[in-house]
This record gives structure tokens, C-alpha cells and sequence, in this order.
């Protein structure tokens, strides 16, 4: 696979994990116009190639993503905020959660903003001990934008979804275990290694079963019982026709570990 | 009859019609639209089927006219040429004609889907006029269709805006009965076409041209010509079984007479 160079990412390729770091280390990876687009753009390369079957997002030196970046005037101002959510942010977070592959984000620092509701918008999330989850929105009077309001009470709760927007406080590693806002933490060294490994193991995964997983979840965070028991039955059709899906089956028999393919 | 720019597959009482130039995301130019006019004609007159599903392929069920054959068009060639008039046939089908739509259904492929009775779609598919943005507006019955099925206020935005609409937010909007994943949008299609195959064949043409004509007469002349429609049915044999094999229990075994 053919990865291309970006101005504002580091985009590596290995064992069907493709992992894209945020690299503007300077501003703790603060998202201006370029980091959006290059963004974009490296979500499309990963949805869009078979051979990525697992997506890991991380930050390059001491912070995951400090969100907005406010020196850059094209995301800033009154009248600029909707137009760069519609524009900019909301395409990364829709292709975040409709790509049809696990997406980990590895928390190696600080996330603050749009920068932590980017890594709530990964499926799952792997935290260094010295990350911190900043909704620092409320400090300049904001909301919580880039799919915000939609993940943070479903991952902990209203009542600490409010707590944290509202006061904006840092929330640091072992409290963000706590609460369910990440699946692990590790220690900083161990961050990527430890990532990679999960990763790597999902990539070995029933891409398509996995796919159609998250989809189903997608589905059902807006749904009723009925609509979703509906639905399941549609995705569990389409799952029972994939090669993984005869390939497990196979090798159950066959008392052997299943060889996946993802497709 | 073989044709270039369609499939036809047959399932039983169904006929599937497949939209098939999908390198050119099913664009509905003249060979297209006079091949499935023909096709439809011919499986409306073929005893053995009950019921078409219409479908095209899975990036586009039909992504619009196909604007190189138009593109230096004078009114008088429009006029002339294949479009409207063609376009009206498909209305005379007797036989219910079911869209399944994935991907885009947009300009002639948003108003072809509307031709048909009724509008399967998976999640993934959008429909618009997007004529508007061409300096154009919709031809094939867009202004007339959209507005019946979703009303006013929805018609106008989408056809003066020139956006695209979300399966769900069609769905929302009463445009199409069903939204399925995309993988199984024709099989979703069939299954619908097949319970309509199972019913009394002249019960179902009549019922889908009460139901048309509800779009064009006033309330008082549908309701008559219905309830005309209905006594009509009470002279035919399959009227006769399906009241007897519900009474005895049995399912009916129509014969379209």
C-alpha cells in the first residue's frame, strides 16, 4: 500500500494497523485548516483500503490533541464556528464512527476540546497515565462540538457528562478509567506496544463481522428495541455470507484457531 | 429480446430489472430509458410474473440523465426527443413496480424511482434534484411527484436547493417505505414483491390503480371509482377462493381470474 506524505500527520502501515499521529507537537497537535484536511483525507485511505483492517490514532510529542487551534482564523470566530464544524470537524467524526473497522485512539497526553471529543469518537480507547480529557469548551463560553454532546453522556452518564462540560476540569487517567470514559490505561512507555498489540490482534479479526458490529451499535444508540432487533436480523444475514463468518465456523470444527480475512 | 443496457432475472412470479451501466453510475440516457420502457411493457403482458422490482447497481440505482446526450440539446430537439413522453408509460403498468434503490437516485433516477409504486432504499442512499444546480429543473415528473409524496414545503426545498436527502431523512419524509442495509435493499425488495405475488392478481391492480388515482381526481370521484373498483372484484373467482380458504383455514391459491 502506497501511504501518502501529509504536511500535518505521520501515517505508518503495519500488519493491517495503519496508525496516524497527529504531528503539529509544537501546539499539542492543535487542529487547524491543514491538520482537518490531512486528517480527512488519511480516514478516507483507511476506510477505503482492504489491507487496513484495524485504525490507531495517537499524538506526536507530549499531547493527543489540544482541539481548535486558535491562532488559526479559519475555524475561529462567530460566524466561523458552524461553517468549520460543518465543514471540517463533523466529516472526521461521521467517518470516525461509520468506517467500518475498529478505530483505537492511544491518549498519550492532554486532549482538550474537539482534540478529547475526537478520541471519544474512536471505538475504544487505550490512555497513557499521564493523559488528561479536558471539555474545555465552557472556559470560552463554547459546547461541547465535534460529537460531544452525543458521546460524552453515552460513555459516562448525564450526570458526569454535565460535570465535566460544565466545569471543564481536567479529568486525568485513572478517574477517565473510573468513569468509563477510556478501556485502559498503561504506563506512558508502554502507550503505543500496548496499543499496537490490541490492534494488531483486531486486525487479525472478522473485519467484515466487526464492521457490521459497529454498525449495529451505531444503529441502536438511536433506535428502539423493535427497530433494532429488525436490523440485527438484516446485518446478521449479511454477516453469515462472509468467508470469516464460514472460515470460523470451519475451524471450530476443525478444533484449530480461525484464520480471518475480513472479508 | 436481448438488451445492452439492462438485466432482467426472474425469481418465481418476480422480475428483477437491473439498471446496468454502472461505470456510468446508471445515467438514464435514450437506449436506457427505451430498454426499460420495453422491458417493463413486456413483463407487464407475461402471465408468469405478479410483480417487478426495479433496481440498479450498488453505487447508483440511476445517478440522473445523461447530460453529454443533452448537453447541446435545442428545445425543439427536447421536445422531439425521448424524455417526457417516454417517461409515461411506466405509469401504464398494470403490474406493481417495486424500486430498490442503492446509492444515488438523483435528477432522472430520483423521478424514475418515483414512477414506481413503491421506494425500498438502503441507508446508504441519497436522493435529490439536483437539476437546479445545472441551471436546469427537474423534467420527468420531479416537481409534480416529490411534491404529492412529501409535500410542499420539502418539495421546494429540495428542488431549489439542489441537495441531496438521506435514506432516513426520506423515509422521515414519507418518499420511500423501507430503509435496509445496503446488502440487502433487492432481497428486502423481493420479499415484498413476493407477499404481493401471493395475493389475488387482479385484487392487486386494481388496489394499485385506486391507489394512483387518488393523485389525480378529487376525494368524491376516488371514492366512487374505488368502491366501483370493489364490486368489480366480486365478479372474479379468486374473490370466491380467497373467501373460502379463509374459512376454511387454508391458504388461498389465487389464479388471477
Amino acid at each position: 500500500m502506497e501511504l501518502p506524505r501529509y504536511e500535518t500527520l505521520l501515517v505508518d502501515a503495519d500488519a493491517g494497523v495503519l496508525t496516524v499521529t497527529l504531528n503539529r507537537p509544537d501546539v499539542l497537535n492543535a487542529v487547524n485548516e491543514q491538520l482537518s484536511a490531512d486528517l480527512l483525507d488519511a480516514l478516507r485511505l483507511a476506510e477505503r483500503e482492504p489491507a487496513v483492517r484495524c485504525l490507531v490514532l495517537t499524538g506526536a510529542g507530549r499531547g493527543f490533541c489540544s482541539g481548535q487551534d486558535l491562532r488559526d482564523r479559519a475555524g475561529v470566530g462567530e460566524v466561523a464556528y458552524g461553517e468549520s464544524l460543518r465543514r471540517r470537524y463533523n466529516p472526521i467524526v461521521l467517518r470516525l464512527r461509520t468506517m467500518e473497522k475498529p478505530v483505537i485512539a492511544a491518549v498519550n497526553g492532554v486532549a482538550a476540546g474537539a482534540g478529547c471529543n475526537l478520541a471519544l469518537a474512536a471505538d475504544l480507547r487505550v490512555a497513557s497515565d499521564r493523559a488528561t480529557f479536558i471539555e474545555v469548551f465552557a472556559r470560552i463560553g463554547l459546547i461541547p462540538d465535534s460529537g460531544g454532546t452525543y458521546h460524552l453522556p453515552r460513555l459516562v452518564g448525564l450526570a458526569k457528562a454535565f460535570e465535566l462540560a460544565y466545569t471543564a476540569e481536567p479529568v486525568d487517567a485513572a478517574e477517565a478509567l473510573r468513569i468509563g470514559l477510556v478501556n485502559r490505561v498503561v504506563p506512558h512507555d508502554d502507550l503505543m506496544p500496548a496499543t499496537l498489540a490490541l490492534a494488531r490482534r483486531l486486525a487479525e479479526g472478522p473485519t467484515r463481522g466487526y464492521g457490521l458490529t459497529k454498525r449495529g451499535f451505531n444503529f441502536a444508540l438511536g433506535a428502539t428495541l423493535e427497530a433494532t432487533l429488525a436490523y440485527e436480523a438484516d446485518l446478521q444475514t449479511i454477516a453469515g455470507r462472509t468467508a470469516d463468518h464460514r472460515e470460523g465456523v470451519t475451524a471450530f470444527f476443525e478444533k484449530r484457531p480461525p484464520r480471518f480475512e475480513g472479508r | 429480446m436481448t438488451y445492452a443496457n439492462i438485466l432482467i432475472e426472474h425469481d418465481d412470479a418476480i422480475a428483477v430489472v437491473i439498471l446496468n451501466r454502472p461505470k456510468v453510475l446508471n445515467a438514464l440516457n435514450r437506449a436506457t430509458m427505451d430498454e426499460v420502457v420495453t422491458a417493463l411493457e413486456a413483463l407487464d403482458h407475461d402471465d408468469a410474473v405478479r410483480c417487478i422490482v426495479l433496481t440498479g447497481s450498488e453505487r447508483a440505482f440511476a445517478a440522473g440523465a445523461d447530460i453529454n446526450e443533452f448537453a447541446a440539446a435545442t428545445p425543439v430537439e427536447m421536445l422531439a426527443g425521448y424524455r417526457f413522453q417516454q417517461w409515461e408509460r411506466i405509469r401504464q403498468i398494470a403490474k406493481p413496480v417495486i424500486a430498490a434503490v442503492r446509492g444515488f437516485a438523483l435528477g432522472g433516477g430520483c423521478e424514475l424511482a418515483m414512477l414506481c409504486d413503491m421506494i425500498v432504499a438502503g441507508e446508504g442512499a441519497r436522493f435529490g434534484q439536483p437539476e437546479i444546480n445545472l441551471g436546469l429543473m427537474p423534467g420527468a415528473g420531479g416537481t409534480q411527484r416529490l411534491t404529492r409524496a412529501v409535500g410542499k414545503a420539502r418539495a421546494m426545498e429540495i428542488i431549489l436547493t439542489g441537495r441531496q436527502v438521506t435514506a432516513a431523512e426520506a423515509y422521515a419524509m414519507g418518499l420511500i417505505t423501507r430503509v435496509v442495509p445496503d446488502e440487502v435493499v433487492v432481497e428486502t425488495a423481493k420479499d415484498i414483491a413476493r407477499q404481493i405475488a401471493a395475493k389475488a392478481p387482479v385484487a392487486v391492480r386494481l388496489a394499485k390503480d385506486a391507489v394512483l388515482a387518488a393523485f389525480d381526481t378529487t376525494l368524491e370521484v376516488g371514492l366512487d371509482y374505488e368502491r366501483k373498483l370493489f364490486y368489480l372484484l366480486f365478479a372474479t373467482e379468486d374473490r370466491q377462493e380467497g373467501v373460502r380458504a379463509f374459512l376454511e383455514k387454508r391458504p388461498a391459491a389465487f389464479r388471477g381470474r
